[in-house]
Formats: structure tokens, sequence, C-alpha cells
């Protein structure tokens, strides 16, 4: 039931604003982005598919500082192990 | 700073440490799996159709209880027989896809190939064929002539000769199109005995190409899901690809099986619970193309228990894994052939996975299946 | 697969699982719940727990919608799609839950018609292409999928559809989470707070869990690195001695959640005044039905619906595995006489089911993953 997954917006319906062609990998489907009213929705956005709808429209900055936060964390530990390797030569 | 908020439970201390305790449970429910299994619903439901733990449950408690016999008890893709001096392979396969055609093949390349393909497991050559055709009133004599133009090119192709057959008509509304059964014979040619029950620690399992093409190709070919994506059935006769494998490296081959109905996931199993082994799996290993996982992901099905029709699972010896990789890739049908797992002793009956997180988990058989009417 | 496959690097798991043994106090057992089944079912799945110190403990919550649907209801959907001429459409996950007599998929044996669709859109399809046939569309989940099934209804009102109707089994997971909060049996430290429930409803709902009962919550996605990563944001909250609501998930959950959804909820469907939840007993103003205004589209107002409450299977302890107290294990039929094949309870049956989790992924002794080093005092 939580089972959302990000897709990537290919077309926006022209002629039914509420429906959006996504692609997740290679598989394509019609995404319903009716509940993101009030978003612009283009071409390239990711969203957040649930049930054949979209629920939130993925925030691409949020994303990156997310994956920073980790790589910061793993370039910490990276360090700390390079560290007590050099310090266990000793 | 908070000061340290323990536990309001105690520990009864007359009860073993929790991770006893939890093992003491895990061997119950271990003792409990090997109970000989009853069928207990009156009714036949899908879960029984689908090639996993209500199947299984089915055919032994059902078929294999009136039927009895130690070929029929060993349970392997074909049966295996000595007539007047010849060692000869028989096996029997029903098609009950929906729908019918689908990018890559329609029921006619299932029927031949999926025959073909059982014999091949066995280490057979496969060389003759019958097909049995139940069809529907009202189906287009069209369909049914391009089903069967499937069926020749198929036959050709994988050096089968179809012999006999049978053709019977339901009433309309009796029958959803056509089914077809096929059974098949070949010779076994080879001085070999291939089962799933002499697996041993120490051996490896290989997969011959990327997993799930077939199944989620169906299941978007239904047209219920409204998902498109550039996927073919992987269907295709292995008995070259086999030959192949079994010309380099065949006195050390143990078992081959074709990846179906459940997929890789139920292979392993039913290799593991053959031979009492435990089979750790890496999943960074499998192969599995993009779109296959994206359709997986969207629906959240696991693509290790998706139906192949054209992916073998070969589990051989160590020191043969090398060269059972080259051979399978000299292949065109092989090129992806990677080494997916290896077997050791315990937890016997296991399929464990190394997950590409890190971490571990169990990969059982399912009770249904998350595709019906895959093949 | 972008905005996945980074949330699943082993690399930075090793690192996160460092500073979560780092902070944690020795001597001192941590216990968070994660809430949601999805998030229960990813633990398992990538093997997580390999991850966390042994001193770090994972309590599976309720927020499986379909773990906690009685079988008093499951009898109720089968006894609609039993009426003449009526197709019910249904998730997946609903078709081997046990009922009273049977689940979806015994019924379907006995003669029902009763289909899985993936979206509610589809079920609308389903209608649309049997006019002479009544559709109903089994609605579950909690405040994630109820914007969906409501702009399904919507829909179906625009086109003047006629033979479609839902009967509404969602839930809301404020009073779920007051109820484990309100339970003597369970001492906690913090949650892993809902992640897609909360792009619905925003994290502000959650602000009352740490003013009034003093806990953190971190709303987390669902990739492993994701819940990794809140564990380490909620022992970090602890060892500074904070209590707040953080988003871990903000790539996906906004902050005041989505208005549009919960306006669109408003607008077919209100609170109940109360409803039964397998394991929890009743909960007052915990479950959605479908508004005056809509009940053209309610089945509960179409078809007759026998209401009878049906007690649980005295054996099963689904009720304690909901709310935390239990572990999986625990439970006497656990795997047993209750296994996937022959569910006692919903725990068992639902993909994101604790029992199943537990049984389908994480049924073995497991070795924890070994870090190299000492970890790190900061």
């Amino acid at each position: 039931m939580c089972l959302g997954i990000p897709g990537e917006i290919i077309e926006v319906v022209a002629e039914t604003p509420d429906l959006a062609r996504v692609n997740v990998v290679g598989a394509r489907r019609l995404v319903n982005i009716g509940l993101l009213e009030g978003e612009t929705i283009e071409p390239g956005d990711w969203i957040l598919i649930h049930v054949g709808f979209a629920l939130s429209k993925i925030d691409e900055s949020e994303a990156q500082a997310a994956l920073e936060f980790l790589e910061g964390i793993g370039q910490a530990y990276e360090e700390e192990l390079a560290a007590m390797r050099a310090s266990s030569l000793n | 700073m908070t000061t340290g908020q323990m536990d309001h439970q105690t520990e009864d201390l007359h009860q073993p440490p929790q991770s006893d305790r939890e093992r003491q449970v895990l061997d119950r429910i271990e003792k409990a799996r090997k109970r000989k299994p009853k069928v207990r619903e009156e009714l036949v439901t899908l879960a029984h159709g689908a090639g996993g733990k209500a199947s299984r449950t089915l055919i032994e408690a059902v078929f294999v209880d009136a039927f009895r016999n130690p070929t029929l008890e060993q349970l392997e893709d074909g049966a295996s027989l000595e007539v007047g001096g010849a060692r000869l392979a028989l096996t029997t396969d029903s098609f009950v896809v929906s729908p019918l055609f689908f990018p890559g093949g329609n029921i006619g390349d299932l029927a031949v190939n999926g025959t073909v393909n059982d014999l091949a497991m066995c280490g057979a050559k496969p060389l003759y064929l019958s097909s049995g055709f139940v069809i529907e009133e009202g189906f287009p004599v069209a369909n049914l002539q391009r089903i069967v133009a499937s069926m020749a090119a198929a036959a050709t192709t994988a050096g089968v000769q179809i012999v006999t057959g049978d053709t019977k008509v339901v009433q309309r509304g009796k029958g959803d199109g056509c089914f077809i059964n096929t059974s098949g014979v070949g010779v076994l040619d080879r001085p070999l005995t291939l089962s799933a029950g002499s697996v041993q620690p120490g051996d490896v399992v290989i997969v011959s190409g990327p997993i799930g093409e077939h199944g989620i190709t169906v299941l978007l070919a239904r047209g219920d899901l409204d998902i498109d994506a550039d996927l073919e059935s992987d269907t295709a006769p292995l008995h070259e690809l086999t030959a192949g494998l079994l010309d380099a490296v065949g006195d050390r081959v143990r078992c081959l099986r074709d990846a179906t109905r459940g997929g890789v996931a139920t292979i392993c199993n039913e290799v593991a619970s053959a031979s009492g082994v435990a089979i750790h799996l890496d999943e960074a290993a499998v192969p599995v193309e993009p779109v296959v996982t994206g359709a997986c992901e969207l629906l959240g099905i696991d693509p290790l228990y998706v139906a192949c029709e054209g992916r073998m699972v070969a589990v051989v010896e160590a020191a043969a894994a090398d060269d059972a990789l080259v051979a399978l890739r000299r292949h065109p049908l092989g090129g992806r052939a990677a080494l997916i797992g290896r077997v050791q002793a315990d937890p016997p009956g296991i399929v464990l996975l190394k997950t590409a997180f890190g971490g571990t988990r169990i990969v059982d058989l399912l009770v249904g299946d998350p595709l019906p009417r895959i093949c | 697969m972008r905005f996945v496959d980074e949330f699943r690097d082993a690399d930075k798991a090793r690192a996160l699982s460092t500073q979560i043994t780092a902070l944690a106090e020795p001597g001192r057992h941590y216990k968070f719940m994660e809430v949601c089944g999805g998030h229960t079912h990813t633990i398992y799945k990538h093997g997580l727990e390999d991850y966390l110190p042994e001193s770090v403990q994972l309590v599976h919550g309720p927020g499986c919608p379909v773990c906690v649907i009685p079988m008093g209801r499951v009898d109720d959907a089968i006894a609609i799609a039993k009426q003449p001429d009526v197709i019910m459409t249904t998730f997946g996950d609903m078709m081997r839950v046990p009922g009273g007599n049977g689940s979806f998929f015994d019924a379907n044996a006995a003669g029902t018609d009763i289909r899985m669709v993936y979206s509610p859109l589809d079920a609308l399809k389903v209608a649309r292409a049997n006019p002479d046939k009544r559709v109903v569309f089994m609605a579950i989940g909690f405040e994630t999928t109820a914007p969906s099934t409501a702009m399904t209804v919507l829909r179906a009102k625009a086109e003047g559809l006629e033979n479609f109707s839902i009967f509404c089994n969602h839930v809301t997971i404020i009073p779920a989470i007051k109820a484990i909060l309100d339970s003597p049996d369970l001492r906690l430290d913090g949650f892993i707070g809902p992640g897609h429930v909360s792009t619905v409803i925003g994290c502000r709902p959650y602000e009352f869990i740490t003013t009034a009962y003093d806990k953190p919550l971190v709303c987390a996605g669902f990739e492993p690195l994701d819940i990794l990563q809140s564990v380490y944001m909620l022992m970090n909250q602890l060892r500074e001695g904070r209590r707040d609501v953080e988003n871990q998930y903000s790539r996906v959950v906004p902050w005041d959640g989505n208005p549009k959804a919960l306006q669109v909820i408003a607008e077919v469907m209100e609170l109940r005044p109360y409803f039964e939840w397998r394991g929890l007993g009743f909960i007052s103003q915990s479950a959605l039905r479908v508004r005056e205004e809509y009940a053209a589209f309610d089945a509960e107002r179409i078809f007759d619906v026998p209401g009878v409450r049906v007690a649980d299977p005295k054996a099963c302890q689904c009720g304690e595995v909901l709310k935390g107290v239990l572990k999986p294990w625990e439970c006497k039929v656990f795997g047993t006489a209750c296994t996937p094949e022959t569910p006692i309870g919903t725990c068992m049956v639902s993909s994101e089911g604790a029992c199943a989790a537990y049984y389908n992924f994480g049924r073995f002794t497991r070795d924890r993953i070994t870090i190299p080093l000492e970890p790190v005092t900061t």
C-alpha cells in the first residue's frame, strides 16, 4: 500500500491535462496528475507514482541535498578508514 | 541529556536469551515445513496452478499420492525411462497463456519451446513432440493457423518433429480461445544423470541470461495495467545451449532447470530442498534488464519469481564454473550467462539472498503467483 | 533507477551504520517503531537490520492497512461480491486475506468475480466496459491512497457512471499511532514516521508526539538508506536531547502535505465516529466513509452488507504483533499453524505484514555485518 515509485514525466497529454505519460526505466504508463493541481508539471520533472496517481513532485534540490549528506557521511567514513589504516602502519 | 530509559519488560530469568528463543522457533518452523503436505481446500484455486507452494502441495498430496511410482516421485522436469535398452526422456506441458499473442511470440512458440526445453533440461536430445489442442467454439481459424505456423517454425528450429496430435472443440465460453498440451520424447544419449537431488555444497549456480522478460511481457500484453514497454518474450529452444554446455563440462553438471513459472527463485528452492543444501544468491550478480526492473518496481513484484521461457539455471561443480560460463556465452542465447550463487551446507533447504544493499534475506517459495496465466 | 539506486548504496550504508553505532550509549537499548508496513517490508527485503548494532531494535507498527481490516469486513466484501451482477475490484494484497469463511480467492473458486487491479482508475475502466454489471472497488489504505480513491469517485461522477461504487475501508494514521503511544505494554524511544502518508497529511500532524509524549519522529523514505538515515537522525536527536519532527524524506514529502489531496478527501469522504481495527479494537474518528452527497457511489448504501463482527480466531495474535508488543516469531502459531500458505491472520498475508515480511525474508539466524573498525567517538 505504501508502494510509491519515482517516475519521469515524458509528456503531458494536451487533450486531458489531468494525465501525463510517465517513464520508469523504460516501463511507461499514463498517470493521473490531478493531485498536483497548482504545480507546473513538465517533461523531465520527476514525480512519485502511487496506484496510478502522482502524489508529489520530487524536489530535485532536496534529493541532491539528501545525497550530499550521504556522500558526506560516506566521505567521513572513508577518511576515517584511511586514517586508521595509515595509523596502523606505524 | 536524558538518562537511559530502560525497558520495563524484564527478561524472564528462566527463559533462554532472546536469540536462542528465536532459534528454537525457527527450528520448530523447519519441522513444520517438512510435514507431509495436505490439501486443505475443497476447491481448486488459482494458487494451485502457480508453480509455488500451493502447486507443490496439490501435486504431492493428490497426484503423486495416487499415481505413486519411483520415477514420478523424483518430480524432475521430465521422466528418465529405460525402454528396450534405450534411455529416453518423456515430458509433458500444457499452455494456458493469456493473451495468446504477445510481443516476441504466441502460445504456439511456448508450446514447442517449453517441451523442447524440459527435454533438454534432462540432458536429452529432443526428437518428437505430440500436440493436443482444446479450442473454443468461435475461435478464428486464421488465429489457429498463425499459432500452428509458429509451432512448425519453432519445431524446425529445435530440430524436432510434431508426429501426432489431437483436437477437441468445446462450446463458446468453456475454453478461453485455445489451450495446448505438448508431450515430448528425447533420447538420453549422454552417460549422465542430471538431478536436482545431486547438488553438493561448493557447487555454483549459473543463469543463462537476463530474467523476467517473458512474464512481464505477457503481463503487460494483457492490457489491464496500461503499461507500455519495449520488451519481448524470451521464448527460445535451449537444446543447443545445453548441448554446448554438456559437451564442455557434462560430467560436472549437477542439474539443469528452465526458469518458467515461479522463476529463478522457485528453481533454487526446489534444488535446495531436493538436495538438502542451502543456496546463497548474490542479488547484484543476477542479470535483469532495466525495463523489467522498472515494471517490477511499479507493480511491486520481485523479478526473481517472474517466469522466463528461454532461460535456464545450471548447477555445476565449482571447478567447472569458468568453463561452463565460456560454453554458455559462446551461444547467442547465453551471451549474458552469469554466476549468481553458491551452494553451501547450511541452512539446509533454504535459499538466501545477499541484497545489493549488503544485507541478507531469505528467498522462499511463493504461495500463489504474482502473475497468473503466464505460460 | 534514479532516486532509487542512489538510496540503496552499500558503502553509504556502512558509513551510516558506523555513525549509528557511535551514537549508541554503552549499556543503553534503543527501540524505534517503524509505523508503515512499507518500511517493515523494506527493512526485511534488503536485510537492513544487519547494519544496526545489537542495542538498536526496530519494532513493527500497525501501518499496514490490509493487516488492520477485521475479518467481518472481508466477509462483508464477499457478501457484496456474491450479489447478482457484481464485479468486485481490489488491490492484489486483499485476495488472500482470510475472512470468517475464506478469502477473496476462495470466494472466486466458489463463483464470485473478484478481480485484481493496480489502480482505482482501472476499476473505473472495468465499470465502463461492463455497463450491465455493478462494479465495486474495495478501497483500502491510509491517507496515502484515500485521495486516489476520492479522485476516482469524482471522475465517476463527472462521467455520469451509474454502475460504480466503492466499499470504503480507508483508515487514518494518527489514531493508530496514538493507540500505540497510549498502550501500556510498550516502551519506545522514537518513531520512524510514515513516508507516503506524509506526502498527503504533511509533517505537522505528528507534532503532538514530540510535545505530549516526548518522543522524536523522523518521516522516512522507503529505500534502505532512507530508513538507516532516519535511525541516525533519531539517535542524534536523543543524543542532543531534542524531541522534534524531522523530515528525512524531504525530496518527496512537503512539510505542509498536499492541499489538493486533502481537499478531495474532504469533498468525498468524512470520518466515521468509530471503526474496528483488527488487533487494536474500536478506535474513534479513525476511518473514512463516503459522504451523503456521494451516496450513489457508496457500496455500503447500495448493497446489503451483513456488518457482522467476527472475532479473530483464538490462536491469532495479530493484535499484539501490530502493536509491536510481540515480534512475529514470538506469536505462538507463527510458522506452524499460521504460514503464508495457511494464514490465520492478516499479518501473514499482506506484503506489508510484519509476519509475512519476517517469514518470507527474515526467517534465519543472521550474522550482523561486521564493520572493520572501532566506532568513532566524536
